[in-house]
């Protein structure tokens, strides 16, 4: 276990001295991604601004759901790029390399690239979270502070088994599956708002098929002292990160699955 | 010798590069999937909106959704970045085969970007009229002048977003990636196109800024022809502002090209 995170350290900073070669190009698009994931948050702004509130809910605390599940997606998206990818290695048959050295295919994988740039979603999710902490006055007890780490590494172990989903996928079809990034993606865009928004059937698809609610919503209502309109007690809003967290340990075992299952295209 | 003649091998490489890109039909399913699915997320917050406030709102709530799928239907028509080909012609140094062909090189390129900017979007955009529109309460236009009103003002919003994408094209030529200047430039269509929120949803004193720049002519205003909500008469004032703006943004790409080629440095291997 020591030795694998010794390995991944190693991994990683190899991919960051790479990266930092370019260092021009990395500030740009450093600053494209930073815009182009904030517009959104400009959009909201007003959207809040004509409507002044969404089912009771208020714009900063909109923010604080916004912030939390942005800055958990940027953590994700900077360290799976090696999965988010993995359907080209299929393709290539360069997979064969990796099963031929000693160590995890999920960790070589993972060790593939931490992709900097991300730095530009994390950068705007933070800014997004002191503004809304600064309009919020919550009560920073050491439980919430301890809840609100535990939901962004929840909701960064809840992407990261989408990605390692999506890239088992292509044990099977060779394709990375364009589909998957409706629930990424589209999961960023839908732990946005409050649950409540939604119909029924999406509620109960993000709640009890892919868990995303977990790691957004219902940490969400215990941070800002919030009752479920659904009824959910209490407690459950400060587990509830830990479902992200098994959520990903359940994705690597299909991951083996999938290991065992593949077979090189030859190419 | 006719009148067409000039423009043929223009017509040539438009068609040829449709035809390329139509082909990627299981690309557009699932692009049409994923875009389906987004046009769901952001109706139901739509009307969650809309079932928390009784304020005045500067569209209905039946224009939103109409307005929503459209924008979801016509998603490739943002300019997200430069042709895929043009920078690998400038990355492998073959762009010299491009210099010494007898047309000319932005208009050979524009034709590129045209078909780039419409052809993958056919399969997406039929699907979604169909399932939108029987049953998603996405509506068809109030009559056949909104409708005409809407087909013109696409043209030029094509014409627009192929000036953009050609733009990309050029400054790969200084960057060779063309992801920076791509990366900001699609932000800004993003979000002043009308493709994150119906543009009438920014303040009052946004408006007066967005219409003097050129993103709201390439989504917001088409679609508000298609939905009735502009009057189809109207189109006598929107449209030379549309070709005005095909004017500049060609025409710098003009310039920005022939200066291009001038200092270019060609790649070699």
């Amino acid at each position: 276990m020591i030795n694998a995170l010794k390995l991944y350290g190693h991994y990683i900073s190899i991919s960051l001295r790479g990266q930092m070669q370019y260092r021009a190009s990395f500030v740009m698009l450093s600053f494209g991604h930073f815009l182009a994931t904030g517009i959104e948050f400009i959009a909201i702004a007003a959207l809040f601004d004509r409507f002044k509130h969404i089912v009771g809910w208020q714009l900063p605390e909109i923010a604080l759901l916004y912030a939390i599940v942005n800055t958990a997606f940027s953590f994700t998206d900077a360290m799976s790029r090696g999965f988010d990818m993995f359907g080209n290695m299929v393709k290539g048959g360069d997979f064969d390399r990796l099963l031929l050295r000693p160590r995890s295919t999920a960790l070589q994988l993972a060790g593939q690239e931490f992709t900097l740039r991300r730095v530009g979603r994390l950068s705007q999710g933070f800014i997004v979270f002191i503004w809304a902490n600064q309009h919020l006055h919550i009560t920073w007890s050491p439980e919430k502070i301890a809840l609100c780490i535990l939901a962004i590494i929840g909701g960064i172990c809840f992407f990261y088994a989408l990605m390692v989903m999506q890239a088992t996928v292509a044990f099977w079809t060779t394709e990375s599956l364009e589909l998957m990034n409706t629930l990424t993606y589209g999961g960023v865009q839908t732990a946005q708002y409050p649950l409540s928004v939604y119909r029924a059937w999406f509620r109960k698809f993000f709640t009890y098929v892919v868990p995303l609610a977990s790691v957004s919503y219902f940490p969400g209502l215990a941070l800002l002292d919030r009752t479920d309109p659904f009824g959910s007690p209490v407690i459950r809003h400060y587990i509830s990160p830990f479902i992200g967290i098994a959520f990903l340990i359940i994705a690597l075992q299909i991951w083996k699955i999938g290991v065992r299952h593949y077979r090189s295209t030859g190419s | 010798m006719n009148l067409i003649y000039p423009f043929k091998p223009y017509l040539a490489v438009l068609s040829a590069r449709v035809r390329t890109l139509l082909q990627y039909r299981a690309a557009a399913l699932a692009g049409f999937g994923t875009q389906f699915f987004w046009g769901l997320i952001r109706i139901m917050i739509f009307e969650a909106f809309f079932r928390s406030s009784t304020q005045i709102q500067p569209m209905t709530y039946d224009h939103v959704v109409t307005y929503l799928w459209l924008s979801q239907a016509f998603l490739v028509l943002v300019p997200f970045s430069a042709d895929p080909d043009v920078r690998s012609l400038v990355r492998s140094g073959n762009i010299v085969y491009e210099l010494v062909r007898p047309a000319n090189l932005y208009f050979f390129w524009f034709s590129r970007a045209i078909a780039q900017r419409t052809a993958p979007g056919v399969f997406r955009a039929l699907p979604m009229f169909i399932v939108a529109g029987l049953f998603f309460n996405m509506q068809l236009p109030p009559n056949l002048y909104a409708t005409s009103a809407f087909i013109i003002a696409m043209i030029c919003a094509i014409l627009i977003s192929a000036a953009i994408t050609n733009l990309l094209n050029i400054s790969t030529l200084w960057t060779l990636s063309g992801d920076g200047v791509g990366a900001l430039l699609s932000a800004a269509t993003w979000l002043l196109s009308g493709m994150t929120l119906p543009l009438l949803f920014f303040p009052d004193w946004a408006q007066t800024a967005l219409n003097a720049l050129p993103f709201r002519y390439m989504m917001d205003i088409p679609f508000r022809f298609y939905l009735g909500q502009i009057p189809p008469s109207d189109i006598w004032t929107h449209l030379p502002f549309q070709l005005a703006w095909i004017a500049i943004l060609t025409g710098l790409g003009h310039v920005i090209l022939n200066r291009a080629t001038r200092r270019l440095v060609v790649q070699g291997g």
